[in-house]
């Protein structure tokens, strides 16, 4: 099937939202691309959907999307998962946009928790959804003092934090949120993708905008944009590493899913991209269980 | 390029599917009708209408149907609803001094202008289930009385008369913020907050009201008043130049009275805490002139101890339909999260085990 | 005043804001690159129409307009984005969201704009300037996010002292403001974090 343009909901705007707040987002995006990294605060509305399950993401991608657009939505990498699919749905019924699950055919990525594993293009702008965009939030929850820190570019709460969990494990404790700085100023929260992902946002081509519907905030990277995942010089930043490739497409240097198959402690790794793993399947690529799990892709959607 | 029309949607149109069979529930029943609900559902209705911000009892009962009786639920729908409508301006200020009482209670004053009204109220009921009600049984005529209406002066405008509180002085030139439009701002001003407050989720502010009851920042509060009534809402059109009558809103009012010792600035006097919500709710109203008066601490010169008196903390935390999102957000998959922990904690278990085993060589 | 004597805004307002805001992020989010801008309206002059543009796309009762003195002094022009964006005109630049510049070599320095403060370096002033052409290549050179190593770019006619004054602009940061540049159908933007350098 080739991408579907559906309908226009009755009785709703292009995108659902009202061109009142699509400007009011907007500016605040042109604000958060102007001072990379930095939260801007904005009024965030109340969306058809629960707070905490996108209502940011959602709020980006409808001020930003256009009738030409292709959508592609993605949960944990996958774009089965349900709350990717409702995503889609609700952006497919709204603004009568083309939506597509192939990563290198999307002009917008909106996502959760995961970067794909395909470098993204120029031409691209992802779209992270936010539950917690203040990296010092765990440190200290007051606004009023987490501004001041920003503001006074005062981040040693943080590197005493990391500082700690290497005396105390011998390594940084943090393995998804790991918080990165931004041109060289704002420290800021990447959104729980896992640290494995920190380095694809470093002089990434593509725009990365945040959106936090819960807590009212936006920020961006730019494109081309030093993005550092914060570290000391005795114990440099390091991603997690498989010991073993994708169990169906063999792809190694990926972020992988375990998947447990047993009772017994038997259990798979599969990629977590899961476009990406079947890219690699339809070139031709096999795993070692590629035969013996037919469907694998699926796992995790509709459960 | 193709659509993913795989397991997860069909799974979740079956789902709802299954949700729209369970709401209606077995058909020998007849079905609730939206009117049922508001008018014999009422208190649910104006629950829905307070938290939900917006005044439309009509809706508010077809949210409740929608929701299978989830409040909270009913709440989010409304909330969805009011966000696309759109704004044509701000309303004038409602006079809750000339409501059309149906029932207004002190208790600071045995009898006072415009007297003691009970009205409809469970106060003094005995809490026996009364199974006279699952038989249908009308119930007898309620009684009446012919009234002249007039304006019942509010409780601590009598008291203003005399100084003994202090003084609130409507200031016309400042805007009234809305934090449904503009983001919030800490700290934020008492007309702010009191928007938060109304909207709240009322079990948050019955237990943080309580808790100043219970020495986590007490306030010494009396209930100057309770009133619930009809008002009328009034607008001014730009293109007119003045105000027109929209229609009656019911609303709760309550204005506690706190005792303050008074500090280097001010005399003793007593102070105030405010409530104000749609239909009738006096549990909400008072919890809200409880929390209200809390979080006037600072103003008052006092030292922020509790939770109540925490701004940050009762408006970050008081929305339902925030905190009922982020908490059940965790139902989502997380496995890409969870796997990331996964292999640290085995990294760690397998270095604790290098460790352990180092030891023991060591000691041997 | 008539509301017939008003000149059209949007056709489609609601796809063509898309596509006008579109090109203003693609600006800003790769500084010095030149993005078509179709500005398919029709604007009273002195106002451009990519200027209207701009205005009909960000501005609103919640966001706060400058006009320079040009622009301010025709009641054809205040009439026209009164009408279109209801935005509220403020007289002091340093209240400004946007600020719109039809004449570039009467423009205030870029410091009298608003310049946002370090816990809320966002409200500061977007300043909006009309020129005559915008082009890739030129004596300017640019570094900084948004750029993958340096870029050339070209824009005349120039505010007095531009370099110097972003220089200064660049210093502040995370205060500051920052430059959209609008010429003949086409967006190009300075945000504040762009080193710029005359070469």
């Amino acid at each position: 099937m080739s991408a579907v343009a559906a309908p226009q909901a009755n009785g709703y705007n292009f995108a659902y939202l009202d061109e009142q707040t699509k400007r009011m987002i907007r500016r605040a995006i042109l604000k958060g691309i102007a001072i990379p990294g930095y939260q801007v605060p904005f009024s965030s509305r109340e969306m058809p959907m629960p707070y905490g399950w996108g209502t940011g993401g959602v709020q980006v991608t409808a001020a930003i999307i256009g009738p030409d657009d292709v959508l592609k939505v993605i949960d944990q990498g996958s774009d089965d998962t349900t709350n990717a699919v409702s995503i889609r749905k609700f952006f497919a019924k709204t603004a009568g946009v083309a939506t597509t699950t192939e990563t290198r055919d999307a002009t917008i990525i909106q996502t959760r928790h995961r970067i794909p594993e395909r470098q993204l293009t120029e031409k691209q702008t992802i779209v992270f959804q936010v539950p917690i965009p203040e990296p010092l939030r765990f440190l200290e929850p007051r606004e009023t003092e987490t501004r001041k820190l920003h503001a006074l570019a005062d981040y040693g709460l943080m590197h005493v934090k990391l500082y700690e969990d290497i005396s105390r494990h011998g390594h940084i404790a943090t393995t998804y949120d790991y918080p990165v700085e931004v041109a060289d100023r704002y420290v800021m929260n990447p959104s729980p993708t896992p640290k494995f992902d920190n380095p694809k946002m470093h002089m990434s081509p593509a725009l990365q905008l945040f959106g936090a519907g819960r807590e009212k905030r936006i920020y961006a990277v730019p494109p081309f944009t030093k993005v550092r995942s914060l570290d000391f010089e005795d114990h440099p930043f390091e991603v997690q590493r498989f010991d073993k490739p994708c169990a169906l497409c063999a792809a190694t240097n990926v972020y992988l899913d375990e998947v447990v198959l047993d009772d017994r402690g038997g259990r798979m790794f599969v990629c977590s991209d899961s476009d990406y793993c079947e890219e690699r399947r339809a070139d031709g690529h096999r795993g070692e269980l590629s035969g013996e799990a037919p469907g694998l892709h699926a796992i995790g959607g509709a459960s | 390029m193709y659509v993913a029309v795989k397991g997860g949607e069909e799974a979740i149109d079956n789902a709802h599917g299954l949700l729209a069979h369970e709401r209606r529930g077995p058909v020998s029943v007849p079905d609730l009708s939206p009117d049922q609900i508001e008018t014999q559902l009422a208190l649910a209705v104006d629950r829905v209408m307070a938290e939900g911000s917006l005044y439309d009892p009509a809706l508010a009962a077809l949210a409740i149907k929608q929701s299978r009786g989830d409040l909270i639920e009913a709440i989010f729908l409304v909330r969805a609803f009011r966000t696309t409508l759109p704004r044509f301006g701000n309303g004038e200020p409602v006079d809750t001094g000339a409501m059309a009482i149906e029932r207004r209670i002190s208790a600071t004053f045995k009898d006072l202008p415009g007297g003691q009204v009970l009205g409809p109220t469970f106060d003094y009921t005995h809490r026996l289930i009364d199974f006279m009600l699952a038989a249908g049984v009308a119930p007898p005529a309620p009684a009446e009385v012919e009234t002249d209406f007039e304006a019942t002066p509010r409780v601590t405008d009598l008291l203003d008369g005399q100084g003994l509180i202090e003084a609130e002085l409507p200031d016309d030139t400042a805007e009234v913020g809305d934090l449904t439009r503009a983001p919030l701002d800490f700290p934020a001003d008492r007309d702010l907050r009191l928007q938060a407050l109304a909207r709240g989720d009322e079990g948050f502010l019955l237990a943080l009201g309580y808790s100043t009851q219970r020495g986590y920042g007490r306030t010494h509060p009396f209930v100057g008043e309770i009133r619930f009534g009809e008002v009328m809402a009034e607008f001014v059109p730009e293109e007119l130049g003045f105000a027109v009558p929209l229609g009656p809103v019911s609303l709760t009012e309550c204005q506690m009275v706190n005792q303050f010792h008074g500090s280097a600035e001010l005399p003793p006097q007593f102070t105030r805490g405010y409530g104000l919500v749609f239909g009738q709710s006096e549990r909400k109203a008072m919890a809200m002139s409880l929390v209200d008066r809390a979080l006037r601490t600072r103003e008052f010169g006092e030292d922020v101890t509790a939770p109540a008196q925490d701004e940050e903390f009762v408006l970050s935390h008081c929305d339902n339909v925030q905190a009922t999102g982020f908490v059940e957000h965790l139902k989502l998959p997380h496995y890409v999260d969870f796997q990331a922990e996964l292999g640290l904690v085995r990294k760690m278990r397998s270095e604790y085990a290098a460790r352990q085993q180092e030891l023991k060589e060591a000691a041997e | 005043m008539s509301a017939l004597a008003i000149t059209a805004g949007f056709a489609d307002p609601v796809i063509e804001a898309q596509a006008h805001f579109h090109a203003l992020m693609n600006a800003l989010a790769r500084p010095g690159s030149v993005q078509p801008f179709p500005a398919a309206l029709d604007a009273p002059a002195p106002l451009t129409r990519e200027l209207a543009a701009v205005a009909l796309t960000l501005a609103d009762h919640e966001a706060t307009l400058w006009l320079d003195e040009t622009l301010a002094a025709s009641k054809a022009v205040v009439d026209y984005l009164r009408f279109h964006t209801g935005a509220r005109l403020v007289a002091n630049p340093s209240d400004a969201a946007f600020a719109l510049v039809a004449d570039v070599a009467a423009m205030p320095t870029l410091a009298s704009f608003a310049q946002g403060t370090d816990e809320y370096p966002d409200r500061s002033t977007t300043i909006v300037i009309a020129v005559e052409t915008l082009a890739a290549g030129g004596d300017l050179e640019l570094i900084g996010p948004g750029i993958e190593d340096r870029t050339r770019f070209d824009l005349s006619p120039r505010p007095a002292g531009l370099a110097v004054q972003l220089a200064a602009n660049r210093a502040k940061f995370p205060r500051g403001v920052d430059l959209v540049f609008v010429g003949a159908r086409q967006v190009a933007a300075l945000p504040r974090t762009t080193l710029v350098s005359e070469v």
